[in-house]
């Protein structure tokens, strides 16, 4: 017997917090019935359920192993707290590809307060896509920002799990340390879309942590996005800058046209959630990458992921007739 | 000649080190307990279950007065086990050597110190690695002019091996180590002390029961050592350059079944480091025979240092010169083992030295561990009485009411509670302000101009306790988690029995919609955590999602972390005797969260404990003889499916 989706829906939307275990038990879950509660519970929190699009600001932190994202997550979520906003973070680790199996280690290096019902942690695997989101941690980010302020999807590595992370989060922040030259390359290169805010993390390490702050809005400039802030933070006693980035990341999301970044993800999403489920061959029965792109433009802008995947499923079938 | 110990009360530890002193004990080894390590005083939350456990606690200068009350500190050559807060207890030592009358340049002795090895293997550390080092460069600071006959830092290839180092890898990390101590120290001291400074630093190394290779490694630590000395640090005077060690033979190795078989494995650890004169230990513990067990008992270490006298007093061990000189099975061992080393070395260097390679070494240890439980579990290993000869007679040994261990009086922790309240409430506690406010200033400092050990040692005279110093401390310093090397664990090849396993789990992944999860952690401040770490990789061999949370954890957090998370299954480990607290505070705390999955615990568990965990709601314990991880990640599936298909209602925790 599965749980019943639209009721977590419900639950979400009336912002309790405690429904948040439940509502990502059944969203990882594959199975059939539950499947179908899923897109439930989704519909609850849909724009069209919501008369709008979601409060939360939902935030993605991205970047090579070591850079120090999880203890930058722990000083941001106290700041958060301080401001009393309330905090979900997935936490998205790489599975081994032998057993499928996972091991979830961030957890333990985001320090917070279990009595404190204002922030949920959940760790998740990449699943089966290796680099890319589950589909659970992308619905999930997208039904928690319901209910909570602000929700942070973290994810290890610098390419493709910092593209789809753009098609999830309305603040992309990548977190680098000093001296690490391959985000720079990257992003000379164009293998990486310019984030948001660039995070420069051990910035006690004083010389190398300027220079790399430096190299990196060079970079920048050369690239014409001279207002991409990069911002120097150190994690460990005495932390600093972290309140700066606290505000850089909110400040992006008041200058962003919220609702259309949302509605351009969506629509990404759930082109990209086809290609998976049916392959080259249902992307030319729907007229092609971009053919389907432009069509998906004109269908309801409060059509959540789910809902667009199923038009675009209904197009395939008729046009295969 | 001494034993490690130290439990319940400062009183009962000063009466069992006077009673061992007279029975030919040359010397203290202090063991101190869990929150003492970590410095928390015994009313902390995490301190609940592990006061006076392990070793004694020691909250101020008056517990350490009692502690040595009555024994000659001018006369004790005194071995502290303490690292993360060794400066606060080394400066509650001097403070109780003042009030003999006794002035700190007399003291003779030894603090443990080495804080790298309890990021890499031990678990009780305090400050983040950074601040940590400057407090070790500060103590050898102030002991090289103050205490001179000290040894401030010992640096401990010991604990490496029992988290699974291969001896080029104990070589490796314990000389990487100690370049990382004397780089710092080199900024601290003058440098016409910096020869004096090698000098002082001593080791404590492991012996393993394949003594002839333990033993060409010792010979090949103490080549390393002085290159070093001379090459490194421009040490030239010979006296400086000897390798200086302590050991304390393999625990690791230790059994559970049959552990009477123990004995045998120790004295043959023990020729590892006595056969040849070259490369001959100056201190030597030994450990009980029923380790694996629980806590020793008076007798049981009277029978450690039993085994030490035989081999001093009647044996010729110690009549002839070097036996191996000349021999070139030995030295081709050495140099085999140095060239290892040498390359193993270079790596460090290449990650910037022992303090940044923390997370890679301690991925290389968790690889090591992983593989020696494989080969052990294949049958390529032998334990005799554990996979191979198991059958056994009844043991007489263990058959008594209490199993054949001490048991610490659990009225214990509630007296130290109340006494650590009570010296709070009788002290001038404007002096003890002041003094934390000194201390905080100091450390606070940006240009780390002053030495820590100054204020440290002003506010154990003003009578701060050890909770207080430290979170004066970790106030400045900020609080740290050490890397659990798990992530990294390379997988292994499913054959046989784990291919078997991991088809069940796809099949139950199908069964619940999403892989099954387990949580796994630690409760308390115990910090050996190999056990936990290898059952978290083996999980995830067999497909599961891990949710690793490490160490030092209370029951709230465990209980937030299972409910937030999902887990269909909870694994607890414990190995410092708190689990008739704890692990019934976790069930409790995770009924309150609303969290109903099984929990299975680990550790150095007494059988007669066992009941009473399940009794408490436990769904299985398993202890060291179950060395089988496998059949331990079946009976975990099991549990799982038993949980029925839809286990997933469980842990919502709708309450």
């Amino acid at each position: 017997m599965s749980v019943d989706g639209a009721a977590l829906g419900v639950r979400l939307r009336e912002r309790d917090l405690s429904s948040a275990p439940a509502v990502l038990n059944l969203l990882e879950s594959t199975a059939a019935a539950d499947r179908e509660q899923s897109a439930r519970l989704l519909a609850e929190v849909s724009p069209a359920a919501l008369g709008g699009e979601a409060p939360g600001h939902v935030i993605g932190v991205t970047g090579p192993p070591g850079a120090g994202k999880s203890t930058l997550l722990s000083a941001l979520l106290h700041r958060w707290r301080e401001l009393g906003q309330t905090v979900a973070v997935l936490a998205v680790d790489p599975s081994s590809r032998r057993s499928g199996g996972s091991l979830l280690g961030d957890r333990a290096r985001i320090e917070f307060d279990p009595a404190d019902r204002g922030v949920f942690i959940r760790s998740t695997s990449s699943g089966e896509r290796h680099g890319g989101l589950a589909w659970a941690t992308r619905s999930g980010a997208q039904a928690l920002a319901a209910a909570f302020d602000a929700v942070v999807v973290e994810t290890v590595g610098v390419g493709q799990a910092e593209t789809d992370i753009a098609d999830v989060a309305d603040t992309v922040a990548v977190v680098v340390q000093p001296g690490s030259g391959d985000v720079l390359q990257f992003l000379k290169s164009g293998i990486m879309e310019i984030p948001d805010v660039l995070v420069v993390t051990k910035s006690d390490l004083g010389q190398i942590a300027l220079s790399a702050r430096r190299d990196l809005a060079a970079a920048l400039r050369s690239l014409g996005r001279r207002h991409t802030p990069v911002l120097a933070v150190s994690s460990l006693a005495p932390a600093s800058g972290i309140h700066e980035l606290a505000a850089a990341l909110a400040d992006h999301r008041g200058e962003i046209d919220i609702g259309a970044r949302r509605l351009a993800a969506r629509r990404a999403g759930a082109l990209r959630d086809f290609a998976v489920e049916y392959g080259e061959h249902g992307m030319r029965l729907v007229g092609g990458r971009s053919e389907a792109e432009k069509w998906l433009t004109r269908q309801d802008p409060k059509l959540n992921i789910p809902a667009l995947f199923d038009c675009l499923r209904e197009r395939m079938s008729e046009r295969a007739q | 000649m001494r034993t490690y110990a130290g439990h319940s009360t400062a009183k009962a530890s000063n009466e069992l080190y006077r009673r061992n002193l007279t029975k030919g004990q040359t010397g203290l080894s202090i063991a101190f307990d869990l929150p003492t390590q970590t410095g928390y005083d015994a009313d902390d939350e995490l301190a609940r279950g592990e006061v006076g456990k392990v070793g004694v606690p020691i909250a101020h200068r008056g517990d350490m007065a009692m502690l040595l009350y009555g024994i000659p500190l001018d006369q004790m050559n005194t071995s502290m086990t303490i690292n993360a807060t060794a400066a606060w207890l080394l400066a509650l030592y001097i403070v109780a050597a003042e009030e003999q009358g006794v002035d700190q340049s007399q003291l003779q002795g030894t603090t443990q110190n080495d804080i790298i090895k309890e990021f890499l293997a031990r678990g009780t550390y305090a400050f983040p690695p950074a601040p940590s080092m400057r407090l070790i460069a500060d103590m050898i600071a102030y002991t090289v002019q103050q205490v001179p006959k000290w040894n401030p830092i010992n640096i401990c290839s010991y604990h490496l091996q029992e988290a699974g180092a291969t001896p080029v890898q104990e070589i490796a990390y314990a000389m990487s180590n100690a370049i990382a101590v004397l780089d710092a120290a080199r900024e601290r001291v003058p440098q016409e002390t910096l020869g004096q400074v090698f000098g002082r630093i001593s080791f404590f190394v492991n012996a393993g029961v394949r003594f002839i290779e333990e033993h060409a490694k010792l010979r090949a630590m103490s080549i390393l050592w002085e290159e070093i000395g001379r090459e490194r640090y421009g040490v030239s005077d010979t006296r400086h350059l000897r390798f200086r060690y302590g050991v304390q033979v393999n625990s690791l190795g230790l059994t559970e079944a049959q552990p009477e078989n123990n004995v045998q494995r120790i004295v043959l650890e023990a020729l590892a480091v006595t056969l040849g004169r070259n490369a001959r230990a100056r201190a030597i513990q030994l450990p009980a025979w029923n380790e694996a067990l629980g806590l020793p008992r008076p007798w049981d270490q009277q029978w450690s240092l039993r085994i030490q006298q035989v081999l001093a007093c009647e044996t010729d061990v110690l009549e002839y010169p070097d036996i191996f000189e000349g021999s070139k099975v030995m030295d081709a061992l050495v140099e085999e083992l140095l060239q290892g080393a040498r390359e193993e070395m270079a790596v460090v260097a290449e990650h910037g030295g022992a303090v940044q390679a923390v997370p890679y070494m301690k991925a290389a240890l968790v690889e090591s561990h992983r593989e020696r439980i494989r080969r052990i579990e294949s049958g390529e290993q032998t334990v005799v009485g554990q996979n191979r000869y198991v059958e056994s007679e009844p043991s007489p040994l263990t058959a008594d009411a209490e199993g054949g261990i001490l048991v610490v009086d659990p009225a214990v922790e509630a007296e130290q509670i109340e006494a650590v309240r009570r010296w709070r409430s009788e002290r001038d506690q404007a002096a003890v302000d002041a003094a934390l406010a000194e201390l905080a200033r100091v450390a606070a400092a940006e240009d780390h101009g002053e030495n820590l050990m100054i204020p440290t040692i002003a506010a154990a005279r003003a009578g701060a306790t050890t909770g207080e110093w430290a979170r004066t401390l970790r106030e400045v310093f900020g609080s740290y988690r050490a890397p659990t090397g798990v992530g990294e664990a390379s997988g292994v090849l499913a054959d046989g029995e784990l291919a078997e396993l991991r088809e069940q789990v796809a099949k139950l992944s199908e069964q619940l919609g999403r892989r099954p999860k387990i949580l796994v952690g630690k409760p308390g401040l115990d910090g050996h955590s190999n056990g936990a770490e290898q059952i978290a990789v083996r999980a995830r061999d067999t497909g599961m999602d891990v949710v690793y949370e490490g160490i030092r954890l209370t029951p709230a957090q465990i209980a937030a972390s299972a409910l937030q998370e999902g887990v269909h299954v909870i694994g607890l480990s414990i190995l410092s005797g708190s689990h008739r607290e704890l692990i019934p505070a976790v069930i409790d705390a995770l009924h309150e969260a609303g969290v109903n999955v099984p929990v299975v615990v680990g550790g150095i568990i007494p059988e007669h404990d066992i009941a009473a965990l399940k009794q408490a709601g436990v769904a299985a314990v398993y202890t060291p003889k179950d060395f089988d991880i496998t059949r331990i990640m079946r009976d975990i599936v099991g549990l799982v499916s038993a949980g029925g298909p839809n286990g997933d209602g469980a842990s919502n925790g709708r309450a």
